[in-house]
């Protein structure tokens, strides 16, 4: 029912208006994650028992789940290169790929967690866990919330629509890559 | 400054009263003159009927000068804070001269609770004096305290040395003060800690040698006492 | 407040086909409750926090009846008890910044401005804009439930220190904390995405020919301000599920006992807490930059220079967060560092007050009822600045902190910020936003009323901390030397004043209402201003400009010698200058 106002199809400084807005949003979400990680290597720092916690962590589970990400990354670049020369139903598919990624990353997870939890390694069991469960979770509610709009993104890409959303989403989805590319040693290496 | 509303029973109290009269002095002088000219100017060029403003970009240089000097000064008055400050605060919280005695402050919901050495003149033997909501401190001589937390965090302030310190759960803060001056002082906490945050009072009781003596054998516990 | 289109607006006509198409009949709710127009969004922030400051006020009254006369039944509420009274100061603080600052001076005035001072028809995303509201109110329904539920909303102060705030067995408000900590996170996300509109929009959606210096120092402010919430909130955000996790899942995260670190919670709090206050502060200098200017005909003094100082603000006070914990526990060599930057961040903003007064030089100074405000902003906050300085010197913080004096100190600037510089931005743009002016003997009124109980309230305040009075204390009789007749009666005196202050505010309530309807009709420039949302009707209607406008200097060309006119537009061609 409404049109786009004028407003958003200006464009100032030359850079479209969407890509603009989401480094924006990845820059409040660096910050977050900036916190998160900050408050734990502090304590990391401060606790070296930590390392014996971290011990108990699979790593095997850990860097599968990294090869998952990395791949479903270049999915999503993929898909862009659909996007850029008009291939709405290709960009669709690879967005599709690139969902796909997500969905294992987190079915692994949650095999990984009951894994954990059923040897004791709760949340609530000291800080090293408190922090591997929140880090961690926080870091899937982005992979679950980042396969929901690509879903709704892939939608319109299926139809030709809003190809240039498909950028945009792709540049969240590497952002969601990276943070678990430092989560993982962090959480799981580092002694 | 403060020192008109409450004595100075410190040794560092008149250091950190000196302190903000400083401070008083130098942002007192920037805030009047500011105010001044603010005023004068909007007294000064109030709307005439017929009359112009005048065209003043700010961007020249002979007309930056207006903020670049000030500028300036201040920044020579905001050092001269800074050195003063820290001076202060190295002496009170950063340095820790050869103690007399020590005694133990411990914050819970909601009472101090307080660990005198007693008559041997050490901490954690059993001639102890416990007491709740009182803390008795003899003139003239320089004390560690070691400031514990059983629950959440608390401040142990005594506004009268001008002392304050966060006591916290899981550590222990060590600091100094040395009474300059005997008498009964508030004692307060000085950190929200709950519903009976406003209900922490205590008091310090600063005596005399002979005075702080006498209490000691009077409060010596009853199972030493007979013990000797 | 549904203007018909006035006459105003006819001259132009509707030239831009873009809004012909979008001119059928809207229902109520489309229109005003879910509306995606920047205009209606504003509003929409406004009333919510105009609502919860009258609930901050009432709080700030009840508390304050308690101190002047303990035991009392107050009159609205009935005794205070000592959990109710932590409650009520933990809460008034909350609101008063989260929910009357913020939403007022960011989203309220940066929705409304942004876009009709840029030259534009909306927002860039619309839908965010009304998403971020909605977020807002049920932030603000989330925060109002909390002091319902059993055992009361929560107490343990605006900081929300840890372990008191993680764990109900020492709090003893299990399920105010939680809510508390929800309705806090989530005013953080609608601000978040607030703050991406109005970067974004002022960054892309320029009118052509409006360069960056031309870009009002209103826009800058709010657009630096959300840059700096949005790179300063992260942490927090962190922190608060941290702390949401230690409240009803157990985890451990400040508890000590079980290798967490209460302390790591202050430093996440006010890593973003000190950048707050120049987030709420920055866009009240950009209104009374706005006013300035136009009441006393002048071009702001150095207009580069205000937004540097405001760039050098907003980069320092990353860097300054530890002075609040002074005393804390941390480091006491890490104090000296945090003193050196904190009394240093005092230059910048020396230097934006010298630009301010610098200005009136030379002017034609109309004291209309919002430059008194614009004025009295400038007087009042540099008596918070300067008092910031004794609590930046270490030295000196030892004793002051947590006394009145720090109360005195920042409401010496929160309220210049959040009730002046508001008070100001109503009264200038009140006839841009519903086409007609405020009665001035009413708004004069309400002017000296305020500011005269204000300065009664707050300087016994800082007699008070002076000798050594403590914050959030419930009652001072247990304390000998704060008991004193004469301390109680600047107790008495503060509470009087405020009680008159609050009566005159119903003056302005009064006046905001009946200038709706009978106030004179205000026309589309009635100050003769530059800026681009005098060229639009008053009130804008949909779209806003009747034609978009181009832009062609800066917004402050006021008095310049060589035009007869004492103003330039913006959006008026250089050819069209007479002379
Ligand atoms: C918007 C609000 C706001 C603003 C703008 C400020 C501005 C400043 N604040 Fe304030 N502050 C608060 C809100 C604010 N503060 C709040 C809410 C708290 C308490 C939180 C709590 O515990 O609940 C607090 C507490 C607080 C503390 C902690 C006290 C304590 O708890 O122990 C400190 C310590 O350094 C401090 C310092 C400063 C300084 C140095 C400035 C500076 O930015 C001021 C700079 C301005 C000037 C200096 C004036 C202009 C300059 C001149 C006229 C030139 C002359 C000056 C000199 C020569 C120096 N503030
Ligand atoms: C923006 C911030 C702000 C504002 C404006 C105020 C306003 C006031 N504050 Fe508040 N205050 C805080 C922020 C603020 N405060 C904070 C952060 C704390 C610390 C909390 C803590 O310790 O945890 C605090 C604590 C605090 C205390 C300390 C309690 C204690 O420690 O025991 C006291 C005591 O007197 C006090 C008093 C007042 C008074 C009398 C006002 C008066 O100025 C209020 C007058 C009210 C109005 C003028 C509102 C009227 C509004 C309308 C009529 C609607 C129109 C509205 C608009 C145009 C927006 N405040
Ligand atoms: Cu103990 Cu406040
Ligand atoms: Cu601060």
């Amino acid at each position: 029912m409404m049109g786009k106002p004028i407003a958003t199809t200006r464009s100032a400084t030359g850079i479209p208006t969407g890509r603009l807005a989401v480094w924006w949003l990845l820059a409040s979400e660096i910050v977050i994650f900036g916190g998160v990680l900050a408050s734990y290597i502090i304590h990391r720092i401060g606790h070296p028992e930590f390392g014996d916690y971290a011990a108990h962590t699979n790593q095997h589970i850990g860097f599968f789940n990294t090869c998952v990400l990395l791949i479903s990354s270049y999915f999503a670049v993929r898909a862009h290169h659909c996007a850029e020369t008009g291939d709405g139903k290709g960009a669709a598919k690879w967005l599709y790929y690139t969902v796909g990624g997500a969905v294992m990353f987190l079915c692994v997870k949650s095999v990984e967690w009951t894994i954990e939890i059923s040897h004791g390694y709760t949340i609530t069991a000291n800080a090293f866990w408190s922090f591997y469960y929140t880090a961690a979770g926080i870091h899937a509610s982005h992979v679950i919330a980042g396969a929901i709009v690509m879903l709704w993104v892939a939608s319109y890409a299926k139809k030709g629509k809003e190809l240039q959303r498909v950028e945009y989403v792709g540049l969240y989805w590497h952002f969601v890559d990276l943070v678990w590319i430092f989560l993982f040693p962090l959480l799981y290496i580092a002694k | 400054m403060i020192e008109k509303y409450l004595v100075q029973a410190s040794t560092y109290a008149a250091d950190i009263d000196n302190l903000v009269s400083l401070i008083s002095w130098l942002v007192g002088f920037w805030g009047f003159l500011v105010l001044i000219v603010f005023f004068g100017l909007i007294i000064n060029f109030r709307r005439r009927e017929g009359q112009r403003a005048a065209y003043i970009t700010g961007e020249e240089k002979h007309q930056k000068r207006w903020i670049t000097i000030p500028h300036d000064l201040v920044l020579v008055c905001d050092i001269i804070i800074i050195v003063g400050a820290i001076n202060v605060w190295y002496n009170v919280k950063q340095n820790l001269p050869e103690a007399d005695a020590k005694v133990r402050v411990i914050g819970q919901q909601w009472a101090w609770s307080f660990q005198h050495p007693g008559l041997d003149g050490k901490l954690d033997t059993d001639d102890d004096i416990r007491t709740v909501d009182e803390l008795h401190v003899e003139v003239g001589k320089l004390y560690h305290y070691k400031a514990e937390s059983r629950d959440v965090l608390h401040s142990f302030s005594v506004p009268v040395f001008r002392l304050k310190q966060d006591v916290i759960p899981g550590r222990v803060i060590s600091g100094w003060f040395e009474p300059t001056q005997t008498g009964t002082f508030d004692i307060q906490c000085a950190e929200m800690c709950g519903i009976g945050h406003g209900l922490m009072p205590a008091r310090i009781v600063i005596e005399s040698a002979a005075a702080h003596k006498a209490w000691m054998e009077a409060n010596t516990p009853t199972s030493v006492a007979s013990a000797k | 407040m549904a203007h018909p289109i006035t006459e105003q607006q006819a001259p132009h006509g509707h030239a831009d086909a873009h809004h012909d198409d979008h001119h059928h009949e809207q229902s109520f709710w489309s229109k005003y409750v879910f509306s995606v127009d920047h205009k209606i969004i504003g509003m929409q922030y406004m009333f919510t926090g105009m609502f919860m400051a009258i609930i901050g006020g009432f709080f700030a009254y009840a508390f304050r009846m308690q101190l002047a006369f303990p035991g009392m039944s107050v009159p609205g509420w009935g005794h205070v008890s000592p959990a109710e009274y932590n409650s009520l100061v933990t809460n008034h603080g909350t609101i008063m910044i989260f929910w009357v600052a913020m939403p007022v001076l960011i989203a309220a005035f940066g929705n409304f401005l942004i876009p009709l001072m840029l030259g534009c028809d909306d927002m860039v995303f619309p839908r965010l804009n009304r998403l971020s509201y909605q977020i807002f109110l049920l932030s603000a329904i989330v925060l109002l439930a909390s002091f319902v539920v059993e055992n009361g909303g929560f107490g343990g102060a605006w900081t929300a220190y840890p372990p008191l705030s993680a764990k109900a067995e020492y709090s003893l408000t299990p399920l105010g904390s939680t809510l508390w900590v929800i309705a806090v996170a989530l005013e953080f996300v609608a601000f978040l995405m607030g703050g991406i509109n109005f970067i974004t929009t002022m960054m892309n959606s320029r009118a052509p020919g409006m360069k960056m210096w031309d870009i009002p120092v209103v826009v800058w402010m709010i657009v630096l301000a959300s840059i700096l919430f949005m790179l300063s909130v992260g942490p927090l955000i962190a922190g608060a599920i941290m702390l949401l996790f230690d409240q009803t899942i157990g985890t451990g995260f400040f508890d000590p006992a079980r290798g967490g670190d209460p302390v790591l919670w202050q430093h996440l709090f006010w890593f973003f807490g000190h950048p707050e206050v120049y987030v709420v502060l920055l866009p009240a200098i950009g209104i009374v930059c706005e006013i300035v200017p136009i009441f006393a005909r002048k071009k702001l003094f150095a207009y580069k220079t205000v937004l540097f100082t405001a760039f050098a603000t907003g980069v320092l006070s990353f860097f300054v967060w530890a002075h609040h914990q002074f005393i804390a526990g941390i480091d006491p060599r890490m104090a000296n560092v945090f003193t050196v930057t904190t009394v240093m961040i005092s230059v910048p903003l020396a230097e934006m007050m010298f630009v301010i007064v610098a200005t009136l030089y030379g002017g034609q100074i109309t004291l209309s009822v919002p430059m008194l405000w614009a004025l009295s902003f400038i007087g009042e906050f540099i008596i918070g600045g300067i008092t910031g300085i004794f609590l930046g010197a270490s030295g000196s913080d030892i004793y002051f902190h947590d006394t009145y004096f720090v109360l005195a100190h920042f409401h010496y600037t929160f309220f210049p910020i959040a009730i002046i510089g508001v008070y100001a931005g109503l009264t200038h743009w009140y006839p841009k936003m519903f086409g007609r002016m405020l009665n001035e003997t009413l708004g004069k009124i309400h002017f000296w009323g305020t500011i005269i109980p204000f300065n009664m309230i707050f300087i016994p305040l800082f007699l008070l901390g002076l000798a050594g009075q403590h914050r959030r204390i419930w009652s001072y009789v247990n304390f000998p030397e704060l008991a004193s007749p004469e301390m109680q009666n600047l107790r008495v005196f503060a509470t009087v004043s405020l009680v008159i202050m609050l009566l005159f505010q119903l003056v302005f309530i009064f006046n905001f209402f009946w200038s709706l309807t009978r106030g004179k009709k205000a026309g589309r420039n009635p100050y003769n201003a530059n800026t681009l949302e005098w060229v639009a009707p008053s009130p804008p209607g949909h779209g806003n400009f009747a034609e978009m406008p181009t832009v062609y200097r800066g917004p402050y060309e006021y008095s310049r010698p060589d035009r007869d006119e004492d103003f330039w537009p913006q959006n008026v061609p250089a050819e069209s200058s007479s002379s």
